[in-house]
């Protein structure tokens, strides 16, 4: 059937992100003959416009006052093009806005949304799949009332081609928010974001310290600055010895590299939710039992104190 | 002040992966044997944040309450001993099998029913569906601010200052009350309650609302009130079959594991 799907778009330097690309890409495998549309708001929303691929309509507003996401009066611009679109289904990232512009959106316009959609397909009526129960499941839904709304998590679809919007629709600039924003901490990265990374080799609460991370760092140096980024389970990023910002897993970051090294990691449903569409994953765990080897193409069983030395020693060789 | 956590039992969500069964036929999780439920981790932590501003702020009371089956009493109880001070169950076949939007109409209606309601704290997601909305819900339906995903919220300014985990850093965040706030892990671990606080809190009563207490219509909640519906419910494939690379010596499995990754191009 065809669909009118409005896509929230998100900005970074005013270009769309990876995954608002993504979600148009999966739009337009949807729309079967409907029509996409994209909301940009922020500084350059109209120019970004342009480079959204694969929406023909683009609603926007390059009022400054959208770059930092304040729900409510993101809210009010959306329910706008929510309605001049027509949208039958509304897709928003899974990302720290879109897990609250989703629920919210769909409680103004009296609808419901699947969060952290990993595939939605059209069979029959919309189906929207996600991992529950930490990852240990995964649960197909259905909504029966439109807008259907889903948020989407990153990686889930191709990005979009072709060309951008040509049909411009303005949105007013920001309105009230209730909520205020003091304060912006960025987290302090170094090198490749684990996001954009073809190789993550990430640590596990098996480090036993925060010291073992250093090791794991020498090891993405090894493979490569230019290639591999540092990812962390919860474990380690709760126990303080890596930042939030890195964290993989169903609460944290999704990736999917080409590679994934997990040292000393057990590989629970809840990390292996951010990291199980790596193209290649590999293991290193004393455990040989670990929940780890279950999804990993190669593993090395043994303390990573000394396999992960000699890995390094092993690349460094050339 | 007075704060309402929200507080949900689930399956244990440390319930190790062989463990975990599903009746795919009426798409239902299948309760592991020997594992008993438990107060889903972050509402652990949103009552932690919550009984701070109750110990910061004289005259604060919490009050807990639950949507759930009897057995919830058991998560009311652990968040009384914790510190606080009431906890209601919402108990009632009307309200089952529901989605977010229904939980959200239950909940939000028996916090209208408390009327002096300053503020309700719920974890970031509930650890069993993962979904992270009904705290959203209970603020639309309240009409209320929200912020989400707080590592810290403290009372001050002009009503709570709360710091929100992003995905590359933080957000500090001034909400007027009411307001709702969900709750994540970087808030840190919920205390432990002592045996006399258990003691305690186990011979308190726990109100018990119906949906009638609630004036609610049965067709808004429960299955009747859904509008997200589950088609299937299904355990993932994992990979294949691991292959361990061997050697004597560990500069010997390295050697085999980078020159395997090399022949495939990989590295
Ligand atoms: C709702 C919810 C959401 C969650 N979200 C996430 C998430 O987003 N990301 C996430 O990662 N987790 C998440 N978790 C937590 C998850 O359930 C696990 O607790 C966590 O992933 C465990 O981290 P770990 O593997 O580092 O630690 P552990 O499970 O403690 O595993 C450590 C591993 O290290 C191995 N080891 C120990 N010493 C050595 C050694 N010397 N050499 C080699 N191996 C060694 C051990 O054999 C073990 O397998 C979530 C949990 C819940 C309930
Ligand atoms: N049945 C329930 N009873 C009490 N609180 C709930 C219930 N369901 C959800 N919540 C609250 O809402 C939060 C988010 O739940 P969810 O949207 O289901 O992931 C939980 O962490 C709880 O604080």
């Amino acid at each position: 059937m065809a669909h009118n799907i409005l896509v929230v778009g998100e900005l970074a330097g005013g270009e769309p992100t990876s995954t608002t690309l993504e979600m148009l890409g999966g739009a337009q495998g949807l729309a079967a003959g409907g029509s996409v549309s994209v909301a940009l708001l922020g500084t350059g929303a109209t120019a970004a416009a342009a480079k959204a691929s694969g929406a023909s309509k683009a609603f926007v507003s390059d009022d400054a006052g959208y770059d930092a996401v304040k729900a409510e009066q993101w809210l009010a611009a959306l329910e706008l093009a929510v309605d001049q679109s027509g949208a039958d289904l509304v897709l928003i990232a899974q990302s720290s806005a879109g897990r609250e512009l989703g629920p919210r959106l769909a409680a103004r316009k009296k609808t419901a949304v699947a969060m952290d959609c990993a595939k939605i397909e059209d069979s029959g009526g919309l189906k929207f799949t996600r991992p529950a129960y930490g990852g240990n499941a995964m649960a197909t839904y259905s909504i029966s009332t439109t807008p259907a709304v889903a948020t989407v998590r990153a990686k889930s679809f191709e990005e979009a081609t072709g060309a951008g919007a040509g049909d411009i629709v303005q949105l007013p600039a920001a309105g009230a928010s209730r909520t205020n924003i003091t304060g912006m901490e960025q987290a302090v990265s170094t090198g490749l974001k684990i996001t954009d990374a073809k190789v993550v080799v990430s640590g596990g609460r098996g480090l036993g310290a925060p010291e073992g991370f250093k090791i794991v760092e020498d090891l993405a140096a090894a493979i490569g600055t230019d290639k591999a980024a540092v990812g962390a389970s919860r474990a380690a990023v709760d126990l303080g010895w890596y930042p939030p910002s890195q964290q993989v897993g169903l609460t944290g970051k999704v990736v999917n590299p080409d590679l994934y090294i997990a040292v000393a990691i057990s590989g629970a449903s809840q990390h292996m939710a951010g990291c199980s569409g790596s193209k290649t994953i590999v293991a290193i765990n004393r455990d040989k039992d670990a929940n780890i080897f279950g999804f990993a193409k190669y593993g090395i069983v043994g303390d990573w104190k000394v396999i992960v030395p000699a890995l390094i020693d092993e690349l460094k060789k050339g | 002040m007075h704060i309402v956590v929200c507080a949900k039992q689930i399956p244990d969500p440390e319930t190790p992966p062989s463990a975990f069964k599903i009746d795919a036929a009426n798409n239902k999780v299948i309760p592991a044997q020997g594992i008993a439920p438990v107060l889903s981790q972050f509402d652990g932590i949103a009552a932690e944040a919550a009984l701070r501003i109750k110990e910061a702020n004289a005259g604060s009371k919490v009050t807990v309450i639950s949507m759930g089956a009897e057995s919830a009493q058991a998560a009311i109880k652990q968040v009384l001993a914790m510190g606080a001070d009431e906890g209601v169950l919402l108990n009632d076949p009307a309200f089952e099998d529901g989605d977010s939007h229904t939980t959200a109409t239950v909940l939000a209606a028996a916090i209208k029913k408390l009327g002096d309601v300053d503020a309700v704290f719920c974890g970031r997601q509930a650890a069993d569906w993962d979904m992270g909305q009904v705290g959203l819900l209970i603020a639309e339906d309240l009409g209320w601010p929200a912020a989400i995903i707080a590592k810290g919220v403290t009372t001050g300014g002009a009503g709570l200052q709360v710091t929100r985990v992003l995905e590359n850093g933080f957000e500090s965040l001034e909400a007027p009350l009411p307001a709702v706030v969900t709750v994540s892990n970087e808030f840190g671990e919920p205390r432990y309650p002592k045996l006399p606080q258990i003691m305690a809190a186990a011979k308190k009563t726990v109100t018990n609302w119906k949906i009638a207490d609630l004036g609610l219509d049965a067709g808004a909640v429960g299955k009747a009130g859904s509008r997200l519906k589950l088609e299937r419910l299904f355990i993932p494939e994992k990979g294949g079959k691991v292959e361990l690379m061997e050697g004597d010596t560990p500069q010997a499995q390295a050697a085999a594991l980078v020159a395997r990754l090399k022949a495939e191009k990989i590295l």
